[in-house]
């Protein structure tokens, strides 16, 4: 995949190379974990970046992905479960030119840390979010996690699951979110194309990762990588490009009004004029975009979209933050200790 | 008729009316006055916990006590000498607070057939009468009509002219207790620099509430409190919640160490976020969080990137945050933890007060989870007790949880100004960074000092990348550790570190009589004026009782053993069912004995002195 957007490549961090970045602790995934190529390229990321190791920041919850900061060679914090963001906002609003990245899983980020995530996220601090979705519990050893799907067996739902999963992307364009994308461990050059767009988006971006886990859910995505079934089952999306998928680019996609359809275009009947040109900056084509979520059992479902659906620079958090500290010290001058222990009236004893 | 000039020691007073009345703005500039003519003094405010309740209800009635004196006051009073009641809910909302013969003002036009209803009054019923044959000295003046008949000539719209009721009083209390009017004046003038016209309608009520005292024949006696033996110095009223706000400034500013303040409103704390959010100039952040969790935990990773991260909060809140402070005595992170204590459990009465929340600051989380643990004792004492709290979490790399509660939190009462110059800067350093070639073997997070301290290493220092979590660490190193004598030396490192500070904190002293004898009473908290002033009317009175208050709790100051060991019986009075009197048993094997209440209201000193006298003599 192309993109215009990635690093000029320029580092200043020195000659540094990935494995710069890996820390000196064992790695402990399982063998064949998603996790490791996630990780590998987020290492090879880092020299790219051209930001110093001691100004980068991995902050993680409870739970398998969250154990990625013990293997970076960067400041880290292995928070406690589902409060990554929260601990992250503390950290960025504090010291706003440190890089700070979150990794957080389905069950961290989507279940018992939701509530930090659709506010992390409409407030737009300049955070880089790695969401892991297996859609499995992994290191609690196998409940359904909110982006299970229906009926899915697991062990705390030996019938099936009842729940309704969430769907991250669009609850992440709901919380407002500047920057809403997707990609999958079993894809590197996408994975490390989509990291280098999360590092260089100025606000809260976020990226939902379709991660495998071989234990617990082996072969939950095997659909959007396998080759026999991926070209109908995926699309990647480009800013400025058409919608197209399947073998040889055949099929595209249309707006009918507000509807999608996939058209033929070796028929003759639509060619490439005809299609959806997709436009990271438009909001509510970006909200169908993630509206592509249907079980892709079903018959004629649309294709899973994969890519930068939204981006957006808006103000962040911190630089409005310092923007009143600025103007607080504007108007007060210098700050008077002794004026402001006195109030507003005092009285002398003598 | 001539009024006579009579000489008090001491006068309580508390103002009640409707939520609309300005109860807090007139009870606040009696204070100010009398603050100014030199007497020592004590106030609390009393407040419906809904925002506007209905007018003329006993749910919506406002109160504000003062107790003040030619000598040392240390509580807002048990009961009190006036009560003024705007209207008949005032009335039977505080008349049991008022002393048997004592005096009511009352306000007569609140007190119609409409009035009566609202508060739940028989329509037949004729509650000042029944007032003045009960023994008390009913005052009745007509306040709606006077102050319309004073301003009459403003050309205000009534809806004005009546907000100036509450003036008129204040005008005729100040008369009554012979108070100078002047700084009021300037308060209204300033308050209401863009509307002339209401501050000079404000002022002329004051004016002639004050003269309706002199030239009307209601009153037979009128009151002076000479000033009260205060130490020299320049000094201001504050509350227990400005206080600590002010302080975490001071440390801020004194320390050049930022500070970050995570926070979530809860009543009784809010109104430290709201102080501290206008203090950005002075290095100070603020950070509204959606929930308790987030800012504690937000507090947490701006004290990982050199920050003093702050939270303030409430129980209930506190046991939300329960987790995250366990983490951050796992990072061996500065923290400091405030929880300003309500009326539990769960909602509880949250405008009500209480010191419930003790053993949950010892105990109150998961595992073996070392604190530190402070409680401030008057509104004053919040300043230098917060002072201190920030000091051990940045000296000492460790939470600390300094409990306040409701009662010092909203009262009031004199604060000696401390100098800036004299106050001293909290004394920290980070790690320093190391240079290229030096990372190898990686940084060492938690190698240890003498006081088992770890350093304060930050993002953005070179050679110093390090990982720190809740997972056990491994001595020195920092890495994830399961080995089993490892997490018993860190069990015990934590703990040492904690129970170290008692070197850096002052030993114990006795508030009120001497080292040794029959009986120690021991306090923490709130109940130090309740205490204090119980204590020492029984030494008047010629018992032989001993008191001593804590302020450092957790770790105890380093004699305290001693001292409880030289007396033959141990009170301890407080505001739950018995908490410090567990913790002091099993700490040092005495037979401490407790005296509760949990009632949502602070002790009163009678009961208290009954109580010492009760063990004296038996």
């Amino acid at each position: 995949m192309k993109s215009q957007k990635t690093i000029d490549r320029a580092p200043t961090n020195g000659e540094r190379k990935g494995k710069d970045f890996a820390s000196d602790q064992d790695v402990r995934w399982c063998p064949g974990c998603g996790d490791y190529t996630i990780l590998k390229q987020v290492q090879n990321l880092m020299p790219k970046t051209g930001i110093d190791p001691e100004n980068i920041v991995f902050i993680a919850g409870i739970g398998c992905s969250s154990r990625f900061p013990y293997y970076m060679n960067t400041y880290g914090i292995h928070g406690i479960h589902g409060r990554a963001p929260a601990i992250a906002t503390g950290l960025k609003a504090a010291q706003p030119k440190l890089s700070v990245w979150v990794v957080t899983g389905d069950g961290d980020g989507l279940s018992i840390g939701g509530n930090h995530m659709i506010h992390t996220l409409r407030r737009n601090l300049d955070l880089n979010i790695l969401l892991f979705n297996n859609e499995i519990y992994g290191l609690t050893k196998g409940q359904y996690s909110p982006t299970s799907r229906v009926g899915h067996v697991t062990r705390s739902t030996p019938m099936g699951s009842i729940d309704n999963p969430f769907n991250p992307l669009s609850l992440a364009l709901g919380a407002n979110g500047s920057f809403v994308a997707r990609t999958m461990d079993r894809d590197p050059k996408h994975l490390q194309v989509l990291l280098e767009r999360t590092h260089l988006h100025k606000g809260t971006s976020f990226l939902e990762i379709y991660q495998n886990c071989i234990v617990f859910n082996d072969g939950a995505f095997n659909s959007y990588t396998d080759k026999s079934t991926r070209d109908t089952t995926s699309i990647y999306l480009e800013d400025g490009q058409p919608l197209k998928f399947g073998p040889d680019d055949r099929h595209g996609i249309r707006l009918d009004g507000y509807r999608p359809e996939v058209v033929d275009l070796q028929k003759g009947d639509w060619s490439d004029d005809d299609l959806w040109i997709h436009d990271e900056k438009d909001r509510n084509k970006a909200w169908l975009l993630t509206t592509f979520f249907e079980d892709n059992r079903e018959v004629g479902h649309l294709p899973r979209p994969f890519g930068v659906l939204f981006a957006e620079e808006r103000s962040t958090y911190e630089g409005l933050l310092q923007d009143q500290i600025a103007a607080a010290k504007d108007q007060h001058g210098e700050p008077n200790l002794d004026e402001l222990l006195a109030g507003e009236e005092t009285w002398v004893v003598t | 008729m001539s009024i006579q000039q009579k000489f008090k020691k001491e006068v309580t007073i508390r103002f009640a009316g409707d939520s609309g009345d300005g109860i807090q703005l007139t009870g606040s500039q009696f204070t100010n006055t009398t603050a100014l003519t030199g007497n020592d003094l004590s106030t609390f405010p009393d407040y419906p916990a809904e925002i506007r309740a209905p007018a003329g209800t006993v749910h919506g009635v406002s109160g504000f006590q003062i107790h003040f004196g030619s000598k040392a006051i240390y509580t807002p009073g048990d009961t009190c000498d006036v009560l003024i009641v705007m209207n008949a809910a005032a009335l039977k909302a505080n008349l049991q607070s008022l002393k048997s013969g004592g005096i009511i003002i009352a306000n007569t036009d609140g007190f119609g057939k409409k009035d009566l209803s609202l508060a739940k009054y028989d329509p037949t019923a004729t509650p000042l009468q029944d007032a003045k044959n009960s023994g008390y000295t009913v005052i009745e003046i007509d306040v709606t009509k006077m102050t319309r008949e004073s301003l009459k000539e403003t050309g205000l719209p009534p809806k004005d002219v009546d907000r100036c009721k509450n003036m008129f009083v204040l005008g005729v209390v100040y008369w009554l207790y012979s108070r100078p009017m002047e700084s009021t004046i300037k308060f209204l003038n300033k308050k209401f620099s863009t509307k002339p016209i209401i501050a000079e309608a404000n002022i002329k009520a004051l004016k002639d509430g004050y003269t309706f005292g002199i030239a009307t024949e209601i009153f037979s006696e009128r009151y002076s409190v000479e000033a009260a033996p205060i130490d020299p110095g320049t000094y201001r009223n504050i509350t227990g919640n400005d206080a600590v706000a002010l302080a975490i400034t001071a440390v801020a500013n004194k320390s050049d160490l930022p500070v970050f303040l995570g926070s979530y409103p809860i009543t009784p704390a809010s109104d430290i976020l709201h102080s501290l959010s206008r203090l950005k100039h002075f290095g100070v952040t603020t950070y509204q969080a959606e929930d308790e969790i987030a800012a504690i935990t937000a507090a947490i990773g701006a004290s990982f990137g050199g920050s003093l991260g702050v939270t303030t909060s409430s129980g209930p809140g506190i046991a939300l945050k329960t987790e995250s402070i366990a983490l951050a005595t796992m990072l061996e992170l500065p923290l400091l933890i405030v929880n300003v204590q309500r009326a539990g459990p769960s909602t509880g009465l949250p405008t009500k007060t209480e010191q419930a929340d003790l053993l949950q600051a010892f105990y109150g989380r998961a595992g073996e989870c070392p604190i530190a643990i402070l409680a401030a004792s008057s509104p004053a004492d919040c300043f230098d007790i917060t002072y201190e709290a920030c000091r051990i979490a940045v000296e000492h790399m460790i939470p600390v949880m300094l409990l306040t509660d409701g009662y010092i939190a909203n009262g009031a009462e004199p604060w000696k100004l401390p100098k800036a110059d004299e106050l001293k800067p909290v004394t920290f350093q980070y790690q320093k960074p190391r240079e290229n070639g030096q990372d190898k073997p990686s940084f060492r997070p938690y190698v240890r000092d003498e006081n088992q301290v770890r350093p304060w290493a930050i993002p953005g220092t070179k050679g110093l990348m390090h990982r720190v979590g809740g997972l056990e660490k491994e001595h020195e190193t920092g890495n994830i550790s399961y080995d089993p004598d490892n997490h018993q030396m860190m069990i015990t490192f934590r703990e040492q570190k904690r129970d170290n500070i008692a070197r850096f904190i002052p030993d114990q002293s006795m508030d009120e009589g001497g080292d040794s004898g029959k009986l120690l009473v021991i306090g923490w908290g709130s109940t130090y004026g309740s205490i204090k002033s119980a204590v020492y009317e029984a030494i008047e009175e010629g018992y032989e009782v001993s008191y001593t208050h804590l302020r450092y709790l957790s770790p105890f100051p380093k004699n305290l053993g001693d001292m409880l060991n030289r007396f033959d019986r141990i009170l301890v009075p407080e505001i739950n069912s018995g908490q410090l009197v567990k913790i002091l048993r099993d700490q040092f094997l005495v037979p401490a004995e407790g005296y509760n209440r949990v009632r949502g209201v602070p002790f009163t000193v009678a009961e208290l002195k009954d109580k010492i006298i009760e063990m004296c003599t038996s």
